[in-house]
């Protein structure tokens, strides 16, 4: 058999899994937001700045972005959920907090750490991209001063087709070769500050396949704005409904 | 290219948010300039003042300035001072020198004078560029609180909290009857009688969710004469 046609129903190779998200979620952390594409769904909490605790890890030149990715322990099925860190959710934590602090500017808050932390209850592939979404979303509602927000989704190829935005069972695909590349960009300058592959991919396909990523950020772009904005539109709607 | 502002006043936008476009517009607070484009650099609302753009934050942790008058609680006791903490990333210093016009000697117990867990109404002197912050009790309206009750608000909001000249501070004590205190920090000390209390608590909280709407003056007279069933003036501030 070969793949003919998305497996979840999708009508194009290039469509998204149906996205929601919502900035100021979590009433005690200083910023917020849920990101919902698919089924996979990420929160994201951001605290501070605050006073960073081990203290040797300061830095007086300027605050410290701090990111923390974790699947919770009913988010999935298989070897990858466990309760706690591995070495998979150290590794996105790093790649979560280097997409970020391109855009970031922390120079107003020497000594100080601003701590994201990043949970999934549900998983279904694209979940480092969910959360870098959750996450930007997040920063911008915590009033953190950032260049712009950042927007990332997963694309590759499932055996000679490109495709956005692949779930699970798409990532397993059996009978042909599978890639899988997340990227994330900084809109306004067109930058990549996230770029991963696994699996294999010739090089045509790759480039082909980032074009599609940079266009379907653009598209994510548009939401994580809106999400923001509605936050302000609804304390309005309380007052003039 | 035309220079045009691709915004309007008092406008909700985000941060890569273009504002406007052209050479003809000048980046201030909370923005920035990327080739011919003015965007914005945080969460915030838009203010246009003739040729410059600029934002006023309407999220984020309060940054200690000078001058402000802070509300902080004793954290920690030092050789010759204390240690508070004014709800952001750095904790100030209260020096003896700064904290009484009394003579206190050496090795006296300063706990006598504000103990761990104290409030106090500061006001900042220095601030580092390490973000040092230096504190003193020693001008009029700076005290130690006693009684009541402490919560925190957005500082952003801490201006609208205040009104202009005081006159949204004001109505509320005068209809309530409480004692209340704003620190820049976002710190709100209120005394008073407990149902009054919660009532200025319950117009404090909507002024923090409403004030980037129009006519913030007005609801919040409505909500205390609704709520206080008393007849309350808006004060006029010359």
């Amino acid at each position: 058999m070969t793949y003919t046609k998305r497996l979840d129903g999708r009508k194009r190779f290039d469509e998204l899994r149906p996205i929601e998200a919502k900035a100021g979620v979590i009433r005690r952390a200083d910023g917020s937001a849920y990101f919902r594409i698919g089924r996979t769904i990420a929160y994201a909490a951001v605290y501070g700045p605050r006073e960073m605790h081990p203290k040797y890890l300061q830095n007086p030149k300027g605050g410290v972005l701090r990111c923390n990715y974790n699947m919770m322990p009913f988010s999935g099925a298989g070897e990858r959920v466990r309760p706690g860190g591995s070495r998979r959710s150290k590794e996105i934590s790093m790649i979560t907090e280097k997409a970020l602090s391109s855009v970031v500017d922390l120079s107003d808050f020497p000594n100080a750490a601003v701590d994201v932390f990043i949970d999934l209850p549900q998983c279904d592939a694209g979940s480092r991209c969910a959360g870098i979404c959750a996450a930007s979303i997040a920063l911008a509602d915590a009033g953190i001063a950032m260049k712009d927000l950042i927007p990332a989704i997963a694309v590759g190829r499932v055996d000679d087709k490109i495709v956005a935005d692949m779930d699970y069972q798409e990532e397993a695909y059996e009978d042909g070769p599978v890639a899988d590349v997340p990227i994330a960009i900084v809109p306004s300058t067109g930058e990549i500050t996230l770029l991963q592959m696994d699996g294999e991919i010739p090089k045509d396909m790759l480039m082909e396949a980032i074009q599609l990523g940079i266009k379907k950020c653009m598209e994510i772009y548009e939401i994580q704005k809106k999400a923001l904005k509605d936050k302000y539109k609804a304390l309005a709607e309380v007052v003039e409904p | 290219m035309a220079s045009a502002l691709k915004v309007q006043e008092r406008e909700v936008v985000v941060p890569g948010e273009i504002l406007a476009e052209g050479m003809e517009y000048l980046p201030s607070y909370g923005t920035y300039r990327l080739g011919d484009a003015i965007r914005a650099a945080q969460l915030g609302l838009v203010r246009v003042d003739g040729k410059v753009i600029k934002l006023i934050p309407l999220a984020g942790r309060y940054v200690p300035k000078r001058d402000d008058v802070v509300i902080g609680k004793v954290v920690n006791i030092l050789m010759s001072g204390w240690m508070l903490d004014i709800n952001c990333a750095y904790s100030a210093v209260l020096s003896v020198k700064e904290a009484t016009s009394r003579f206190i000697e050496k090795g006296a117990d300063l706990t006598r004078i504000l103990a761990l867990g104290d409030y106090a109404v500061t006001r900042i002197v220095n601030v580092t560029t390490q973000k040092l912050v230096d504190v003193s009790m020693r001008a009029p309206g700076l005290w130690k609180l006693a009684g009541g009750r402490d919560f925190s608000v957005n500082t952003h909001k801490v201006p609208r909290i205040i009104g202009k000249q005081g006159s949204m501070v004001k109505m509320i004590k005068d209809a309530t009857g409480c004692k209340i205190t704003v620190g820049q920090n976002g710190l709100v000390w209120i005394d008073g009688d407990p149902e009054m209390e919660n009532i200025a608590v319950e117009a404090i909280r909507l002024i923090e969710d409403q004030s980037h709407i129009q006519g913030l003056t007005e609801r919040v007279h409505a909500f205390l004469k609704n709520k206080t069933k008393k007849d309350i003036v808006i004060p006029k501030m010359q």
